[in-house]
């Protein structure tokens, strides 16, 4: 089935809670009313001829001029191998979108994911924590207007310039440990003020 | 190696002068032959780490076998992109590991933070965290790179003296970091 026809299946089941679909590309897309899209998840699954069982991915796009976040579904179907792109619009200033973890397992840590990185909370999540950035970090990543801190716990995220650094503790080592002066010469042999004499020999 | 030669008596230069005795050159010869490292390997560079433990560059005809446990390693080969949630374990494990204990920061990740200069979430290098005493320059370093520095390494410990027991002296006032 082509992405156009599990459209047209949406939009007869839901109406105008589906948008209408992109233009003709790779991974077309249909935007979702954000309260509907867990309804929008179980038909996806269950209806006969689209199966759609495997969410492939749970993103976050970040658009600071429309002020929304955008999440993105990837759903593909393992029976059928057919796929469509939903995306879900959520203000940016407060993102809270309704999980789809009921109905893909998967969802779970890719919302886990989503709102490590940008912060969308989702709304009956069982475990709702930050997976890959460390428990007490403060702050989205991935939004636009992210700024960093400066380090975590105490580990600065500066650093000096390795050639300047090492020519930097060179000299204060040698500052401290100043070389020993050479023992004089002996019997030490004039250096030659003129070039050598040229061999007697020469044609 | 012509580099010693030429090799300035600052860095090294006074523990290149130490005397060592009979005895510590008995007992650095059994140490600096059975090196065991504590498996580390964070990103890229532990692929080549496990290939310098493979056949071909073979890390385990110095007597260097890797152990998963802190506890019964000699020292630690930081291998890879060290992140800030990954630093604070590494410490700890750091921590773990008794007295003597190295640090090989083997890759530009480890040595510097590397090609992730302005990654939010990367500790620029490990030597924030743990004192590093070879560093091993390369993205990732070639197995050959990497015996190099463990063969520097196995010269660091064959000059030491067992009366210098701890190497690293903790200053009274230091405050120690407890994690978790």
């Amino acid at each position: 089935m082509t992405v156009n026809e599990i459209h047209e299946k949406l939009k007869a089941e839901f109406g105008d809670a589906v948008g209408p679909l992109s233009e003709p590309k790779i991974d077309p897309f249909a935007v979702v009313k954000a309260d509907r899209i867990v309804d929008v998840a179980r038909f996806l699954k269950a209806a006969p001829g689209l199966e759609l069982d495997h969410c492939n991915d749970l993103t976050g796009l970040d658009w600071p001029k429309r002020n929304v976040i955008e999440v993105v579904y990837h759903l593909f179907s393992y029976g059928h191998r057919h796929g469509i792109v939903l995306k879900v619009e959520a203000d940016r200033a407060n993102p809270v979108v309704p999980s789809v973890t009921g109905v893909w397992k998967a969802a779970n840590w890719l919302e886990r994911e989503c709102y490590d990185m940008f912060g969308v909370v989702f709304a009956g999540h069982p475990d709702l924590r930050r997976v890959l950035l460390p428990d007490d970090w403060q702050g989205f990543p991935l939004r636009k207007d992210y700024q960093e801190h400066g380090g975590y716990h105490g580990i600065t995220n500066e650093r000096e310039n390795p050639l300047v650094e090492l020519r930097r503790l060179d000299e204060k080592h040698r500052a401290e440990n100043p070389r020993p002066a050479p023992p004089p010469a002996a019997a030490a042999p004039p250096a030659p003020s003129t070039p050598p004499a040229p061999p007697a020999a020469k044609a | 190696m012509a580099s010693r030669d030429t090799m300035d008596a600052g860095f090294g230069g006074d523990i290149l002068m130490s005397h060592t005795s009979q005895l510590d050159k008995l007992i650095n010869l059994a140490r600096t032959n059975s090196l065991h490292y504590l498996l580390f390997g964070l990103a890229c560079c532990g692929i080549e780490l496990m290939q310098t433990g493979g056949p071909r560059a073979d890390l385990d005809r110095f007597g260097a076998v890797f152990r998963a446990s802190p506890r019964q390693s000699d020292f630690m080969i930081v291998a890879g992109t060290l992140t800030y949630k990954m630093a604070e374990r590494c410490k700890l494990l750091y921590d773990q590991m008794a007295e003597p204990k190295y640090v090989i920061s083997m890759g530009s990740c480890a040595n510097c933070g590397g090609l992730f200069q302005l990654a939010y979430s990367v500790c620029k290098g490990v030597d924030k965290v743990i004192p590093v005493d070879v560093y091993v320059p390369g993205c990732p370093p070639r197995p050959e790179a990497l015996t190099e520095g463990f063969l520097r390494l196995q010269e660091l410990v064959s000059r030491e003296r067992w009366k210098d027991k701890t190497r690293r002296v903790v200053p009274a006032d230091a405050k120690i970091s407890r994690i978790a």
